[in-house]
Parts: structure tokens; C-alpha cells; sequence
């Protein structure tokens, strides 16, 4: 069976996926789907895009070694390190790539949803450059434990809304950039922020992001002279580990999805449709959505996109979940250890490791690095003290 | 009770425009409000099942789902409760494709079926994903009435058209429920493409807000749903301000 391909005509990976969308978007999304081919088989648009990655991203992201963590964990530890693109995370990948699809299909204007804000930031950067208009949406609560993102958007010219209703995280967030777009459908598109929503955002976002997992590959190659035995990421909805999973999906590299305890859509949901999508979804008996909750805004979400809800129920990959508690410790063992200050979202995956390693005696892990830590830095201050 | 489609086509052969006012189902006194609009002159009811993440709502439906759900709200609850308000129009039921998804198609029909539910809107149900619930409806006599959109090009609207059971929901403006100071302009401009390709009986909601605007929409449409105006009256003021709004509205379209 051929993973990590294009979706079927209607957006399905396996049972999951799909385009639950109001008519009024159904034009949009087809609209989308064909720009996005067109441009993805373009030379010039390709050529464009691995430019602005190049010279304005600063891609290829480097791969570095944690000598002393890895000593300590009895492991070979690899890090890919996305921390190190502009605005300081993987979310750069996406949003160049769908801002420059959004000007050559003659959008004026993006909206975005933002959790930690990392996505939103970097909508709001793209779009300065590319002299796009930009507004973002953002649950309540995150504005407040991610005021540096907020600050650092208006600074870069977006706008940016609060969330107010329900949990006034991630989940409320899109809710509010949907209603957005359904009104301004023709005249602006929807930068989604994972490789979540209807078709064609997951593959959509996806291809933009595998540029992480194939400079990975060859990285490693370079490093060790094999691939991994483990490759780990965190998940909210998946984009940085769906990027890194693509470069090694056809390896026999162990894929792990690291969710948090309070939001592990793959570990305790049920398939659901949400957000224009059928994947797994926390939620109750009768199909409300459930309210995440985590340390991480980022990961603050009770779906998770169709493609890992795919590779979870075929078994191709693991989705083990990790407390709040082990997060900060993860945290700070890399801080303490490498001198990396990572953020709360891949200390997810760092905690994993750093509970799992005794399984792991001797192999080599790699583990995306999705962004640095220094919006998290006041949230920690007032948890650490 | 007959089906929808066929209580709406007598109506409209009798000359009637039709009214059909939304309640969300489980809010203080909604059955009372359903009464209410009934006695001044409802062609049909639409009850909300209340979700939590109601994308296609603006404030003052989102406002009333969550309140219900905050009372304790449930898709099976009320469905057993519509028998009890004991109405002669058709109710159909509004709700978010999750609530059948998760009950599951073929539970979810014969739960309508079984208490006398007519029809169901589902509006992130687009034409493409409609099929499985659509086939399980259809065996069952729900009735599931297609939204058509001002953005769909002219080669989709047959095939809405075709789809739709009960009636075209013809989609006013480009946006989400909720109360506007003038009717858009997209809103005969649909109902007019919609009613080009289908005799079937064509209503518009979604910005529909008061009796002026829904008797400008009847100019081309076959009536109007009012759903953010109900709402908040209800909540607002109670039953009878359902009544006499519904009274104000039917006398409205009435002099088209
Ligand atoms: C650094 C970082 N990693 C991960 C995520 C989670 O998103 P995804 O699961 O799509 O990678 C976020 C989201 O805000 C983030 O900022």
C-alpha cells in the first residue's frame, strides 16, 4: 500500500479526511485544490517559494547532535531544528507557501487562526512581506499566556481577534476564522495553520511542510550513515509531524506522535467531524466537542489532522500522550542540558523521550524540534518560581 | 402529518408565501415559542439542535446553543420532547453534521422518524459528502433540505436542486446567521437562480431579519426562514414576542 501520497478525489485518507464544509466554501476549497496543483507543478512558483525559504526563511534548518542528553538518556539524540527558521518555529514552511498560492490566485487578504501564536506570527510576517492585509484569530486565553506573539503580530501590521466563546483556545479560534472566510470568501483565503480542515488543506500543508523531513533524511544519512530507529514530534494538529514523518514514512523508522494528555485526539478520541474534516475528536456520547486542556496553547486542540488519524488506525504510527508535569521537566532538561530553550509544544516530545529512553538503549532518535521557547518564557516564570 | 415538501407545495398553491421561523431547541420556553409562531401563521418549524463548535452561527445563535447546552441540552432529548408541543406543521430539525455522525445515519433517521420529524438541515453537509446520510434519510422519509450558496457557479444548482428534499434552502448572504440592516443583495439573486432550475419550493435564510426584508425576499422566493430574529426575541422577551414578531412577518409577506 502506497502512504503519504496524494489524497483520494475527495480528500480521504483512508476513512478520514474529506471536505465538511458549508456550500458557500465548496467553491473556495476546489478553487484551492486546483491552484495548488497548478502551482506545486509550476517550476517558477516552486523555484519562488524554495528562494524565500532560502533567503528569507534561512532553510535548510541544521541538524544538531545532544552530545550530553543523549549521554545522559543512553541514546544518540538528533535534533531538527526548526527553532532556528525566522519567527522561530516549522510554521514559516506553511505560511510562505500558501501566502505566495494566495497573491497568484489574486487574494487580497488572509485570515488565520492562532494558538500559540507561532502560526499567526508568521502569517502576519508573510503577509507584511508579500503585502497582504492579515488578520488573525485567537482565543481569549491564549492572547493572554501568549502576549509576546500578540505584541509581535500588531507590530507586524496584523490584526488581531479574540476568540470569546467556549474554551476561547485553538478549537474557538478556527471556529471564528471559518466564519471569517465564509463571509469573505472571494476576496480573501484561509491560511490554515495544520494539516487540518477540509480538502485540500491537509495535503496541502503537508507538501509544504516535507521540505523538513527530506532535508532530515539526507541530514541524518550525513551524521550516522543510516536512518533512525525513532523519529518524534509533538501534535496539535500535526504539521510539524507530518513534515518529519514524510521524509522517513518509507523507512522502518519507529513514527511518534506526541500528544498531550489533555487533548490526545488520536489516544482517547473517537472519529468525528469538526472543522470540515473526519478524523478522531475528543467528544462526548452525543458529538459535542470536548475542551482541551494543556499547558501548550499550541497543542490546546481536541482534533488532530485525518493523515495521522490514517496512519494511527493502520498502525504505520504511534501516538503516545505525556502530562503537564512531564512537559515542564522536558523543558527544562533540554535548557539545563544543550543549552536550548525549547518551546512547551516539542517539550511533548522531549518528555517522551526522556521517559521512554530505557526502552530505547542505543538507537538512534531524531526529534523535530518545532519551535524555540522564548514566547514561553513568561508562562514558565510564573510556573517554575 | 404529510411530508414537507408536499404540506410547503399546497401552501404555495393556495398562494401563501411560506414562513418558517427557527427555534434552538432546549432554550427557556422554546416549545412555548414554537407555539407561539405556529398560531400566527408558521408554514413549518425549525428546531436548532444546539452543538458546540456551530460554525455557520453568528452571536445570538451561538449565544442561544450554548445556553441550552448549559441547561442540559441533548440531540435525543429533544427529539423526544417534540411530540409533546403537539403542532400541525412539519418540524424539521437543524444540527451540525457531527451530532448524526456520532449517533450514527440509521439511528439517527429513526429517531426523527419516531418522533415525527419531517426533515433536517444540515449545513456543513455540502452536496459531495451527502450521500451516505442522504441514502439512509431518504429510506427513512427525513426529508434533507440542500443549502444552495450565492458562490455556487450555475452548473451546481441542478444538482442541489435534484438533491434536495423538502425545499432549496437558498443561502441569503455570503457570511452566518445573524440580524442585518438591510437585506443583501444576494439574496433574491439566488433565490432567483435557485427557482430557474426547480419547481421545488425555494426559501431563503440567512439575513433575513425582519418583516420588510422577508417581504423584499418573497418578491422572488417562495419564503423566507427567520432564525437570529426569533432567537433573540425569544430570549429577550419571552413567547409572546415570538408570536407577535411571527404575526408581523406573516402579515408582511402576505401582501406580496
Ligand atoms: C512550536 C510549535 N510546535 C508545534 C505546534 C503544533 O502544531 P502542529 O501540530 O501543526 O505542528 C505549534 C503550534 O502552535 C508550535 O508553535
Amino acid at each position: 500500500m502506497s502512504i503519504m501520497v496524494e489524497p483520494d478525489g475527495s480528500g480521504r485518507f483512508g476513512q478520514f479526511g474529506g471536505r465538511f464544509v458549508p456550500e458557500t466554501l465548496v467553491p473556495a476549497c476546489q478553487e484551492l485544490e486546483v491552484g495548488f496543483r497548478e502551482a506545486w507543478d509550476d517550476p517558477a512558483f516552486r523555484g519562488e517559494l524554495d528562494h524565500l525559504l532560502r533567503t528569507y526563511a534561512g532553510r535548510p534548518s541544521i541538524l544538531t547532535e545532544c552530545n550530553n542528553l543523549g549521554r545522559q538518556l543512553g541514546i544518540r539524540l538528533l535534533l531538527k531544528r526548526e527553532d532556528l527558521n525566522h519567527t522561530g518555529s516549522h510554521k514559516i514552511n506553511n505560511v510562505l507557501g500558501q501566502a505566495l498560492l494566495a497573491k497568484r490566485m489574486g487574494k487580497k487578504r488572509i485570515v488565520a487562526e492562532t494558538g500559540a501564536g507561532q502560526h499567526g506570527v508568521a502569517s502576519a510576517t508573510a503577509a507584511a512581506l508579500l503585502g497582504l492585509e492579515c488578520k488573525v484569530y485567537m482565543g481569549a486565553v491564549d492572547m493572554e499566556r501568549q502576549a509576546l506573539n500578540v505584541f509581535r503580530m500588531r507590530l507586524l501590521g496584523a490584526q488581531v481577534e479574540p476568540a470569546m466563546s467556549g474554551s476561547r483556545t485553538l478549537k474557538d479560534a478556527v471556529n471564528e476564522a471559518m466564519r471569517d472566510w465564509v463571509a469573505t470568501v472571494e476576496s480573501t483565503h484561509y491560511c490554515l495553520g495544520s494539516v487540518m480542515g477540509p480538502h485540500p488543506y491537509p495535503w496541502m500543508v503537508r507538501q509544504f511542510h516535507r521540505v523538513i523531513g527530506d532535508e532530515a533524511r539526507e541530514q541524518c544519512r550525513e551524521a550516522t550513515g543510516a536512518d533512525p530507529d525513532v523519529v518524534v514530534a509533538c501534535v496539535g494538529g500535526g504539521s510539524n509531524a507530518i513534515g518529519i514523518f514524510s521524509g522517513f514514512i518509507d523507512t522502518k523508522a519507529r513514527l511518534i506522535g506526541v500528544e498531550p494528555a489533555g487533548g490526545a485526539a488520536v489516544g482517547r478520541g473517537v472519529p468525528g467531524v469538526v472543522h470540515g474534516m473526519k478524523s478522531f475528536l475528543m467528544q462526548d456520547e452525543h458529538g459535542q466537542v470536548q475542551e482541551a486542556h494543556s499547558i501548550s496553547a499550541g497543542l490546546d486542540y481536541p482534533g488532530v489532522g485525518p493523515e495521522h488519524s490514517y496512519l494511527a488506525e493502520m498502525g504505520r504510527a504511534e501516538y503516545p500522550s505525556v502530562t503537564d508535569e512531564e512537559v515542564i521537566g522536558g523543558f527544562s532538561l533540554l535548557a539545563k542540558t544543550e543549552g536550548i530553550i525549547p518551546a512547551l509544544e516539542c517539550a511533548h516530545a522531549l518528555a517522551w523521550i526522556a521517559r521512554e529512553a530505557p526502552n530505547m538503549a542505543g538507537q538512534t532518535v531524531l526529534m523535530n524540534l518545532s519551535g524555540r521557547g522564548d514566547k514561553d518564557v513568561a508562562q514558565m516564570m510564573d510556573i517554575l518560581k | 402529518m404529510t411530508g414537507l415538501e408536499a404540506h410547503l407545495r399546497t401552501r404555495r398553491s393556495e398562494g401563501k408565501k411560506l414562513l418558517i421561523p427557527y427555534v434552538t431547541g432546549g432554550l427557556t420556553n422554546w416549545k412555548e415559542g414554537i407555539r407561539a409562531a405556529v398560531a400566527a401563521g408558521a408554514d413549518a418549524i425549525e428546531v436548532g439542535i444546539p452543538f458546540s463548535d456551530p460554525v455557520m452561527d453568528g452571536p445570538v445563535i451561538q449565544d442561544a446553543s450554548q445556553r441550552a447546552l448549559e441547561a442540559g441540552a441533548t440531540p435525543p432529548g429533544i427529539l423526544a420532547e417534540i411530540p409533546t408541543i403537539d403542532v400541525q406543521v412539519p418540524i424539521v430539525v437543524m444540527l451540525y453534521y457531527n451530532t448524526v455522525f456520532r449517533t450514527g445515519h440509521e439511528r439517527f433517521a429513526s429517531l426523527c422518524r419516531n418522533n415525527g420529524v419531517s426533515g433536517a438541515i444540515v449545513p456543513d453537509l455540502p452536496l459531495e459528502e451527502s450521500g451516505p446520510w442522504c441514502e439512509v434519510a431518504d429510506a427513512a422519509g427525513i426529508e434533507t433540505v440542500m443549502l444552495a450558496a450565492p458562490t455556487a457557479p450555475d452548473a451546481r444548482l441542478p444538482r442541489i436542486a435534484a438533491r434536495a428534499r423538502g425545499f432549496v434552502y437558498a443561502v441569503g448572504l455570503l457570511g452566518i446567521t445573524g440580524e442585518r440592516d438591510a437585506l443583501a443583495n444576494t439574496a433574491t439573486a439566488i433565490a432567483g437562480r435557485v427557482k430557474a432550475v426547480t419547481d421545488k419550493p425555494v426559501l431563503v435564510g440567512v439575513g433575513v431579519s425582519n418583516a420588510d426584508q422577508a417581504r423584499e425576499a418573497c418578491r422572488v422566493a417562495d419564503g423566507v426562514i427567520q432564525g437570529a430574529s426569533v432567537v433573540r426575541r425569544l430570549m429577550e422577551s419571552g413567547p409572546d414576542a415570538v408570536g407577535e414578531y411571527i404575526a408581523e412577518v406573516r402579515a408582511a409577506i402576505d401582501e406580496n
